[in-house]
This record gives structure tokens, sequence and C-alpha cells, in this order.
């Protein structure tokens, strides 16, 4: 495992986040305190509805806190979403044009970015596929390059994988993995699924539900690369699964 | 490895950094699930796409004159007042070769294309300023959609009295008629712009404008076409129903035309007149659904020359051969055309029912 750079990318510091007013406001999440380490794999595993998505948008500045900050330290944030959220008007290469037609890039460099891009997500020369012509994987992969187009320092993802079959999510755990050492972005992973969590992070904050709260922190000390069915993930995976069904069934009664 | 330098840098310094056999291999297993998994588009030849389309067409016109012939066979109305299409259509034909008649229709065809432009203009500002504000919205939303359900009609002794019988009345009820067509069609697709398409584009930086350049109006674009459409018939009625009314002295054009005829008593010349009109409605009404059915294939909401409802339904797909009657979806052994997936702009398209007929 490499080392972890010891400076912090994200400072979450006290954040609640509150929906609604009168008797039908929810508290989505309490008082989380957070620091993200520069470069590091972390995943925020929960039970759906727990306040991932919340946190997640925060800490991407696409939502304010209701109470607390977060600080970025001047990084910036990309995102990708759960069903890949490509925009159905434009191609693949389209797409991950969109972040760098923002910012400004001229034609030329725009084109060998995406190509660029594209084949780092093992997708070269299909730019002008429309995202209906792609299969979920696919897409997905498009949505990751895009991501990466923002030229983000902190890569949130909301559970990209969450819609795919099994033996494609394993693959492109793979890729990600790779895609994160080489380029040595820090990811902040949502999922609910415990082996996913388990497969790629270098640490799990496990949340606990309504309102979500860190309910625990664990590091994951197994060496890369890892297999999603070796013995070391299933183990700790089962620790883990306790301890998010003790969580869960706080809710019960 | 480099800490601060952002993560372009670090991508451009290194090629894309597969290394070899690990690599091939997970390439492979990739194509391999991707093949499985993309959606598979059969077109059929254009030949065999352009008379599909155009087969039913004919069809529907040829008994549409054998109907007209009988009843004039039936000796309902003397033919001076009620005569055959042939009679009809060669008047028609032969109104072709006049300078007259293309005097005519080329005023009328400036009217409608400067009311249409002006009720375009009017109707997008309109709807984008009115989508934008929710106090804007509850206070002309309704109102908007009331002027829609006026006869255009109706103002017409208004606008004779404001203008006289001049051009300028004529324009008025156009653009009195299209524009809230239009408006509604871009307040209704901007309503319906999906919430994560826009969550998408705020994650990418695009804030303001750059957000309704990239994400709202394309997002926007099925509705505001259906409005295009819709405000396009509004434009349409309208006018002819003022170049009935609206005689301008010394200025022919169809509808004139078209009254004049009437007074002389000469149905003939009605009834060729009556076939411009339509004539020109059938052929902007293929325009616009040509471009709706190119904008919703690029979207991939239907296949080519299908509607994503029916093929849902399990009828007749892309052509693939078959019975095409299969009233209770699927077939008995459970095969249902593959759907291509709609990424998102689906709910934009449903916002509300276009064609004024
Ligand atoms: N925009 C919103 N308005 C009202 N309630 C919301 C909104 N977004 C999230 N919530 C509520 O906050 C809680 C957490 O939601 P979310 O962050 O989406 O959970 P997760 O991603 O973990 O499934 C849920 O109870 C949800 O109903
Ligand atoms: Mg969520």
């Amino acid at each position: 495992m490499t080392a972890v750079r010891s400076d912090t990318a994200v400072r979450i510091d006290g954040i609640s986040r509150f929906f609604g007013a009168g008797a039908a406001r929810v508290q989505a999440l309490d008082n989380v305190s957070l620091d993200v380490r520069s470069g590091e794999f972390l995943c925020l595993l929960g039970a759906s509805g727990c306040g991932k998505s919340t946190l997640l948008g925060l800490i991407a500045g696409l939502d304010a806190p209701s109470a607390g900050t977060v600080d970025t330290t001047g990084r910036r944030a990309g995102m990708m979403f759960q069903d890949s959220a490509l925009l159905p008007w434009l191609t693949a290469g389209g797409n991950i044009e969109v972040p760098l037609r923002l910012r400004g890039i001229r034609r030329g460099e725009r084109r060998e970015r995406v190509e660029r891009l594209l084949a780092m997500v093992r997708l070269a020369g299909l730019a002008d596929k429309r995202p209906h012509e792609l299969s979920g994987g696919m897409r997905q992969r498009v949505s990751l390059a895009r991501a990466f187009a923002q030229e983000a320092d902190i890569l949130c993802m909301d559970e990209p994988f969450g819609a795919l079959d099994a033996m494609t999510r394993d693959l492109l755990h793979d890729e990600l993995e790779r895609i994160w050492r080489e380029t040595g972005v820090t990811v902040i992973f949502v999922t609910h699924d415990v082996r996913e969590a388990v497969r790629l992070g270098d640490r799990i904050v496990l949340l606990s539900s309504r309102p979500g709260r860190v309910a625990e922190i664990f590091d994951v000390d197994i060496e890369r690369p890892r297999r999603i069915d070796s013995a070391r993930v299933a183990e700790l995976a089962t620790t883990v699964t306790t301890r998010l069904r003790e969580e869960v069934g706080r809710h019960g009664h | 490895m480099a800490t601060e330098s952002g993560t372009s840098t670090r991508l451009r310094g290194r090629s894309t950094g597969l290394d070899a056999e690990t690599g091939l291999a997970v390439d492979a297993a990739l194509a391999g699930l991707d093949a499985l998994d993309i959606p598979t588009a059969q077109r059929r030849p254009l030949a065999a796409r352009a008379w599909a389309a155009t087969w039913p067409k004919i069809g529907a016109l040829a008994l549409f004159l054998l109907l007209w012939q009988i009843v004039v066979w039936s000796g309902w109305k003397p033919t001076y007042l009620l005569p055959g299409p042939g009679k009809a259509l060669s008047e028609f034909g032969s109104r072709l070769g006049t300078g007259h008649f293309w005097d005519a229709l080329a005023r009328t065809l400036v009217r409608a294309l400067e009311g249409y432009a002006l009720a375009v203009v009017i109707g997008v500002v309109v709807g984008v300023v009115v989508s934008r504000s929710t106090i804007l919205r509850t206070a002309v939303g309704s109102f908007i959609t009331a002027l829609q359900t006026m006869p255009s009609i109706v103002w017409f002794p208004l606008a004779i009295l404001l203008f006289k019988l001049s051009e300028s009345a004529i324009l008025f009820v156009v653009v009195l008629g299209a524009a809230p067509s239009v408006a509604n069609g871009v307040i209704y697709g901007v309503d319906y712009v999906p919430p994560l398409l826009v969550r998408v584009g705020r994650s990418m930086g695009a804030r303001g404008f750059s957000l309704y350049r990239y994400v709202v109006a394309p997002a926007a674009l099925p509705s505001v076409l259906a409005g295009l459409k819709q405000g396009w018939a509004f434009c349409w009625r309208s006018l002819m129903a003022g170049e009935l009314l609206v005689i301008v002295p010394g200025h022919s054009s169809v509808g004139a035309d078209l009254q004049n005829s009437r007074e002389l008593i000469d149905t003939v010349g009605v009834m060729a007149s009556m076939i411009t009109i339509f004539v020109v409605g059938v052929l902007v009404d293929a325009a616009f659904n040509t471009a709706d059915q190119r904008m919703r294939v690029r979207r991939g909401l239907i296949a080519e020359g299908t509607s994503a409802v029916r093929a849902a339904r399990g009828g007749r797909g892309r052509g693939v051969t078959g019975s095409g009657v299969d009233p209770v979806g699927g077939s008995g052994d459970g095969t249902v055309p593959h759907q291509p997936a709609d990424t998102g702009a689906g709910g934009a398209d449903g916002g509300h029912a276009g064609g004024a007929g």
C-alpha cells in the first residue's frame, strides 16, 4: 500500500443538514466531523437514506450545510453519479468535453484531452458513440472520464457501480484502483455495499441512519491489489456488516 | 509522486499507463462484457423505411378522394356547388402556372414567417423569464394558457379598430395566436428538466447562463420543439382567419383569393385555394416531424421509425419481421424488443401535448 500523505484534502467540521420545515422537517446529517486525507481512497458506507448522497453533495459544493463547515482546502471536487447521468443529447466525447468547454479550453486541446481520457477508461475511439449506444459499464466509464475532465483533485463518487452486474463491477473496481493510483486523486466513494467498500477503501466511514452520524471508522489494512472474494476482504466485511446491522437495528423499535 | 500538481498534470505526464499484460486481459474481458450489453439497433434500408412511411399517407389520401367522389356521384349537391376532386385538383394544377398564384402565396408566406418569427422571439423571451421566477410563474402561467385557448378570430374586431385594414392588424393577431404556445413550450420544457442533469451541470462548474446553455436548454428542447410546432399551427390558423377578414386593398393573398372565389360562387376556386392551404400545412408539419424524429433518434428515445411506446408494447418493433399483431405485449415466449435505455431526457418529453391539429 502506498503511504498515505499526511495533509488533509477535505476538512468537515460539525456539519448538520436539515430538509424541509415544520413538522415535515428531517435531519439528514447530525454533527458530522471528518478529515479526508489527500490522496486516500475513502469509502462512505451506510444504509439507504442515511445521508451519504447529502454528505457528498456538501463536499462537492452542490449544497450548503445547515450548520458547520466544509473546507476543501482550495481543491476542486468533481462528481460522478449512480446512473452515469450522461447528457443524452451529446456523444461520449461531447460529454467529456463539457467541463473542458466550461473552463474555456481551446478546441484543439479539448479534442486531444478527450482522446486521452477515453483511452484512460479503455474506450479509445468511441468518442462519437451516443450514450444510448453504450453498455451500462461503458457509460459509467465515460462518466468517470468526464469527472476527470474536471481536473478535480477530489473525486466524489455516488454509488457509481450500483446498477452494474457483478462481473462488470469487479472489472471496474480494478480499473478505478488503477486510475486512482496513476493520478493520485483523492477519492470519496459512496456505497451501501460492504464488500465493495472493503475491496476499495483505505478507510471506511460507517454512517448511522437518521440522522446520519459517523458511527465508526475502519482502517482497511489489506494490501493491494485486493480481490473482492478473498478471505481477508470477506473477514473484514463480516465485521463491518455486523456493525452496520447494529446501526440499522437501532431503528427497528 | 507529485502532491499538489493536480490530476491533469499527472495525467498529462504519462501516457495512459496501461501495463501490458493485465491491460490486455482486462481489455478483452471488458470488451466481451460490453459487446454483450450494447443495445443492438437493427436498421432497415432507407428505401424500405421511406416506403413504410409513405404508403399509409398515400392510401389515406386516395381513400379521402374516393369518398369525396362518391359524395359527388350521389348527387347530394349540384356539381357547380360541389365539384369532384378531379376538377378541383386540375384547377389547382393550372393555377400553379399563373403569376398571380405565386404572388398571393408569396405574400401569405411572408406574413406567416414574419408573424411566426416575431411570435417565437416573444414566446421564448417570455417563456425564459417566466420559467425563472416562481412569482411570475404563478402570476402569468395560467394567463398564458388562457390566452392560448382564446380563438384568434375574436381578436380581429379589436385589431381592426386599432390598426384598420392593414398588414399590422394581421400581424398583431398572428403573433397573439402563436406566441403563447411557444412560451408554454419553453416553460414546460424548463419545468421538466431532470434535476439530476442540473446537478450534473452544477457539479461540472456550470452556473447561470452556462447552465442554461449546456444543460437546461438542450434538456428542454423536446418540449420547446413541441411548442414551436403548436405555435406554427396557431400562426397558420390565425393568418388564414385574418386574410379572410382583413383584405388589404391591392394585396393579393391566399386568403383573399379564397374569399374572392366565395363571393363569385366559384366552388372550384374555393377548393383550389383550400388545397393550397392544406399542402402548405402538410409540408410544414412534415418538416417539424422530421426535426422531432431526428432529435429523438439522436437521444435514443426511439429507434428509427418507431415509437418507444409501440415497441414496448411488443407490437411491430424495428422492422423485425413478425406477425405484428400482438395485442398483449410480449409474445408467448416472452420476447420483448430490447429497449435502449432512456438516459434521462424522457421526462422532458411528456411535458404537454403538442399539435393543435
Ligand atoms: N432534497 C431533499 N429534500 C428532502 N429530504 C431529503 C432531500 N434529500 C435527501 N433527503 C432526505 O435525507 C435523507 C438522506 O438522503 P440521502 O443523502 O439521499 O441518503 P442516501 O444517499 O444515504 O441514500 C433521506 O431521509 C432523504 O429522504
Ligand atoms: Mg444516495
